[in-house]
């Protein structure tokens, strides 16, 4: 290893590391408590003093999947040995099975939703920042700033509108409506993206192509759209992760058919009071898929979250 | 385009009546959706109803929404006329909303169609889900879900003979269910910070949430039986003086010092979720909670099985209330399928249905089955919900009840937990607030 | 999709429909890229916010659609600059804007310098320390009001473990004068990792040869720090600021799940008192002029916060 003057020395590595790896460990707790609340029992998920080591059980998870009813005997008796692992965890509390709970739709909402408009968002976004980055469009830069000042309304502001907007469109409490607004939400953050990453590939690569014979369209869907693929796979989490996890729109424009799974979570409640281990999990389950994202395309983080302020 | 209230109303009851009749002939299957809060009762009624699913073909969905966000979302949706709920199980105080702009369809003569009468349900739960206006005639409900603030306690804690002694020494009377106000703040006094084996408890967990209808409906315990009006008794809106008289102001100001003295800390945002976690983990004494929660507690492995008691609202000096709860059952009139409903409805008023509702952990209505002889017996609680039963008052039911309520909760809020004012200037403001609201409605 | 007689025309002569499509004016396509964008932003932002401006002079109640309609003209923007309750929401929502932002950029930046020493694996850990805002805002909230309650949380437990109180001597979100740290504490718990990122790439766009340089000319570690470090990553360190500034301004789903405003209004921040207004009092009139205040007072100070950092990446 080649000697540098900018190479921290092992003593500063080590009392870095140690500070780093001290905050990680606090700044887990509360998460750490989230995911463990979640194999807990109700009882011991409102234990006072609370409770650090337990019994884990899956009961949270089914309490999540399944709504239950109070049995009276007969009704216990009527149901015989249980037929599953999950039957006889819910027997147990003197419960029968009535039908799955609303999780598992709320979830696939919030699929739908998220993806959709995060396609859409790419679709939209990548077409945009293309023409701004190779065209000489009139009024660019009041154009640019208008895109990103969008981003700038409270959604509480913009709501009244919306609401009334979508009511009288019938997109109120649904799939298309809530695709619509929050593609337009993401817009601002995909076109500037989008914009840094297709400045950077090099304009002879299409120019190259349309001597070729290349039309226009072809050269940006053959040439331009392959070479900008990191830039829209790293641009494209984080238009899903702010779809996947906004709260405020959809708590006041969906209830029914188009309600995500952030305004449903904290509402999960049990036989009697909050189920804590049942939206512990619901929370955790709900973490997961952004999870995994953020793990496979943390390289291209520190890009994402600067707005493309930041080079290669 | 203005409508006028009435004749939609009476649309809709022309439109009611002209079905009832045929709705029995015409039995072929629909897709019923009823909408009510997401809580335990929801979940017996979707097992009760697998009984009318079977005898009438229907299938039978429910909207289930969240407490706190119940009255937003359904009031939403009435409000659109939207077609989402076919029938509706709508908050007490919906009614005067739902009578007034014609959200619910008007039962009266489907109910003498089908030899249903408001006389076979306890008198307090026809008043408070299913007349509008109040004591007349005019039924757009029939009762649902009878419901009431009452008293949880823990006899296990109650019964040691040395808090026994000690309470006596102390208070100079014996410990006990309280029968009055102050009684119950001794006690929550009594137990505040006390050790039990080993653990800190306080003394009574009670409603002071913010966001919905918490506080307001935990105050009024406190206010009605220290004398507090809605408004002057022979001058419908006459509220000054009434809704701010001194007994009024002394109730207010006794909730407060419970609070301050006989609840655990940071139970400033508490309603019937928090109570409940509250008193089974064995944090507090005594819960204030709707009644809907007894067969949980009766249910729960620490403190059920026994070690728990129920006591009505206790009385105060100017007697002895507690605070409605509960719902009445409406078929929504913009929903196209009112003739199903109304079958739904016909088939949930029967005795054998209400007394399986009531076995199922839900609250019947019905006299036929809570004057039945072994009914203050069958649960350890049924004494006690007859009881707050017979002592109900509600809150407005007034078309505009959400305004008068985001009022009263901001000023209630504001004094009891933020200390802000006085319980005076609290109530002074209540009477401004209220005025604004009747005077927006054309009421006053 | 049906053609025009002039497309069949000159889909039968291949030659002369790929010049046509390639004679495109580069103006043409550039619009038809952009117009779909625009469209959407007009629909979904700017026509709502026109009819927000519209709305605002009006006495409008959605609640209310049998009423009529009156134009109050500036009646609505006088109630609210002039009602006290809106200024204290304005002072919690500073109060929260503010130590938020400090925290989280004093943590944040000392993480960054700290990762950006490059130990081993410091890679992973900062994957770690950035799970927490990868979270619903809703769901975190809801959480720490758990986490919060002196019996049943962790919070005043682990509190009462380093310091030595009694657990249930305070109470974080039922306490008038606390409330407004806890809901610091959790937006600072769940996103200083993103100040720490922005931090991070600022630190290293810095060339080491300036740092190189530096020690060429034996200047000290503390001074290489404060001329060179601090301001090369300054303008990074004001768009962390940027982003979390109008972020916080907006803030409504932590904190709604986690005090609900309160307790009294001590929480109230001005997304939270605006959706009472307009989706609980449902005055629609009135909120509308209440959103355009928020509206033009968040516009214009990152209007001049921009300039500003534009200044000082030109320097």
């Amino acid at each position: 290893m080649s000697f540098s003057v900018t190479e921290p020395t092992k003593g500063t590595k080590w009392f870095a590391g140690i500070l780093v790896i001290g905050y990680a460990c606090i700044t887990l707790v509360p998460l750490l408590w989230i995911i463990a609340t979640g194999f807990k029992s109700p009882a011991d998920s409102i234990a006072y003093p609370p409770v650090v080591v337990f019994e884990p059980t899956l009961e949270g998870y089914v309490n999540l999947f399944t709504e239950r009813t109070r049995a009276t005997p007969d009704m216990l008796e009527a149901a015989g040995e249980p037929d599953t692992w999950y039957d006889a965890i819910v027997q147990e509390r003197g419960t029968v099975i009535s039908g799955p709970s609303r999780y598992g739709e709320r979830f696939l909402n919030s699929v739908i939703i998220g993806f959709g408009s995060t396609f859409l968002c790419m679709v939209l976004g990548t077409m945009a920042a293309y023409a701004f980055s190779r065209f000489k469009v009139p009024l660019k830069d009041d154009l640019l700033f208008f895109i990103l000042s969008t981003r700038m309304m409270p959604p509480i502001a913009v709501a009244i509108p919306i609401f009334l907007m979508f009511r009288n469109l019938g997109l109120n409490d649904t799939h298309l409506g809530m695709i619509l607004l929050y593609t337009a939400v993401n817009l601002s953050l995909s076109v500037w993206l989008l914009k840094g990453f297709i400045d950077e590939i090099p304009i002879e690569y299409e120019e190259a192509a349309l001597i070729d014979g290349y039309t226009r369209f072809q050269a940006f869907y053959k040439v331009v759209l392959p070479q900008a693929a990191t830039g829209i796979a790293s641009t494209a989490i984080f238009c899903l992760i702010f779809a996947w996890n906004e709260y405020a729109f959809a708590v006041l424009l969906t209830s029914g058919t188009a309600q995500t799974a952030p305004p449903f979570i904290p509402t999960i409640i049990g036989t009697s009071g909050k189920d804590w281990p049942a939206v512990a999990a619901g929370a955790t389950i709900f973490l997961v898929p952004v999870m995994v994202f953020t793990i496979l395309l943390r390289k291209h983080l520190l890009r994402g979250i600067t707005f493309g302020a930041v080079r290669k | 385009m203005k409508k006028t209230l009435f004749t939609t109303a009476a649309t809709g009851a022309i439109i009611a009546s002209g079905l009832a009749t045929s709705a029995m002939a015409d039995g072929h299957a629909t897709d019923l959706t009823l909408c009510w809060a997401a809580w335990d009762p929801a979940n017996s009624l979707i097992e009760l109803s697998k009984d009318f699913e079977a005898q009438s073909g229907h299938t039978m969905n429910f909207e289930f929404v969240p407490w706190t966000s119940f009255a937003d979302r359904m009031l939403n949706e009435l409000n659109s006329g939207g077609q989402l709920c076919d029938l509706m199980i709508g908050d007490s105080q919906w009614i005067g909303g739902g009578a007034e702009n014609g959200h619910y369809v008007k039962l009266n003569d489907f109910f003498d169609a089908n030899g249903i009468s408001m006389d076979d349900f306890l008198p307090a739960t026809v008043t408070g889900y299913a007349e509008w206006p109040k004591n007349t005639p005019n039924y757009y409900a029939l009762p649902a879900y009878a419901d009431v603030v009452g008293w949880t306690y823990r006899k296990d804690w109650f019964e040691r003979p040395e808090l026994q002694a000690e309470f006596s020494e102390t208070y100079g009377y014996d410990l006990a269910a309280p029968e009055t106000l102050d009684q119950l703040k001794d006690i929550a006094e009594f137990f505040q910070g006390r050790d039990i084996d080993g653990t800190t408890v306080y003394g009574a967990a009670i409603y002071t949430e913010r966001g919905s209808e918490g506080i307001t409906m935990g105050v009024t315990n406190a206010l009605y039986n220290f004398g507090f009006e809605y408004e002057n008794p022979d001058q419908p809106y006459d509220l000054d003086g009434f809704v701010n008289s001194e007994e009024a102001v002394a109730g207010l100001e006794f909730y407060k010092e419970l609070y301050e003295v006989g609840t655990p800390p940071g139970s400033s945002n508490w309603y019937m979720g928090e109570n409940i976690d509250a008193y089974r983990s064995g944090q507090v004494a005594m819960q204030m909670n709707f009644a809907f929660v007894w067969p949980g507690v009766e249910a729960d492995e620490t403190v059920g099985g026994g070690n728990s008691g129920y006591f009505p609202n206790p009385a105060g000096p100017a007697g002895q209330f507690a605070q409605l709860g509960g719902q009445g059952i409406s078929v929504v009139s913009y929903s196209e399928k009112q003739d199903a409903a109304l079958e739904y409805i016909q088939w949930f008023a029967q005795p054998e249905i209400q007394q399986r509702w009531w076995d199922l952990g839900g609250a019947s209505a019905l006299r036929a089955v809570v004057e039945a002889p072994d009914f203050a017996t069958s649960q350890p609680y049924a004494q006690t919900f007859l009881d707050s039963m017979a002592i109900v008052k509600d809150f407005w039911a007034e078309p505009a009840y959400a305004d008068l309520l985001i009022a009263t909760q901001e000023r209630m809020h504001n004094y009891v937990i933020a200390g802000e004012g006085t319980a005076q200037e609290a109530l002074d403001g209540l009477v401004r607030d209220w005025i604004e609201v009747f005077e927006d409605e054309g009421k006053l | 999709m049906t053609l025009s007689p002039m497309e069949t025309a000159a889909a039968k002569t291949p030659d002369s429909m790929a010049k046509r499509i390639r004679g495109l004016s580069d103006r043409t396509i550039a619009w038809i890229f952009v117009a779909p964008t625009i469209f959407l932003l007009l629909a979904v932002n700017i026509f709502p916010l026109i009819w927000t401006i519209r709305l605002s002079f009006t006495n409008f109640r959605v609640n209310r659609p049998n009423n009529d309609v009156e134009w109050v003209g500036l009646r609505n923007y006088e109630r609210i600059l002039t009602d006290p309750d809106v200024w204290n929401t304005m002072q919690a929502t500073a109060h929260f804007l503010i130590w938020t932002i400090a925290l989280q950029v004093l943590i944040g930046f000392a993480l960054a310098y700290l990762i950006n020493k490059k130990f081993k694996g410091n890679d992973m850990w900062t994957t770690i320390i950035v799970f927490p805002m990868m979270l619903s805002p809703a769901v975190v909230g809801n959480f720490w009001t758990f986490l919060y309650q002196p019996q049943i949380g962790l919070f005043n437990y682990v509190v009462a473990f380093f310091t030595g109180a009694d657990p249930a001597s305070f109470s974080m979100i039922g306490d008038v004068h606390l409330a407004p740290w806890a809901i610091v504490i959790a937006d600072t718990w769940m996103w200083t990792p993103f100040v720490m990122l922005i931090c991070l790439a600022g630190l290293r766009s810095i060339p080491d040869s300036i740092y190189e340089a530096a020690e060429c000319d034996r200047a000290s570690k503390w001074r290489q720090f404060w001329t060179i470090t601090i301001p090369m990553a300054l303008p990074f360190l004001m768009l962390a600021v940027l982003f979390r500034g109008i972020e916080n301004f907006k803030m409504f789903d932590l904190v709604v799940q986690l005090t609900g405003g309160g307790p009294g209004n001590t929480t109230t921040l001005t997304s939270i008192d605006l959706k009472r207004e307009a989706f609980e009092k449902w005055r629609t009139g009135y909120s509308s002029a209440y959103a355009v205040i928020l509206f033009v007072t968040v516009f214009g100070l990152a209007s001049i916060y921009v300039k500003a950092l534009n200044k000082v990446k030109e320097r």
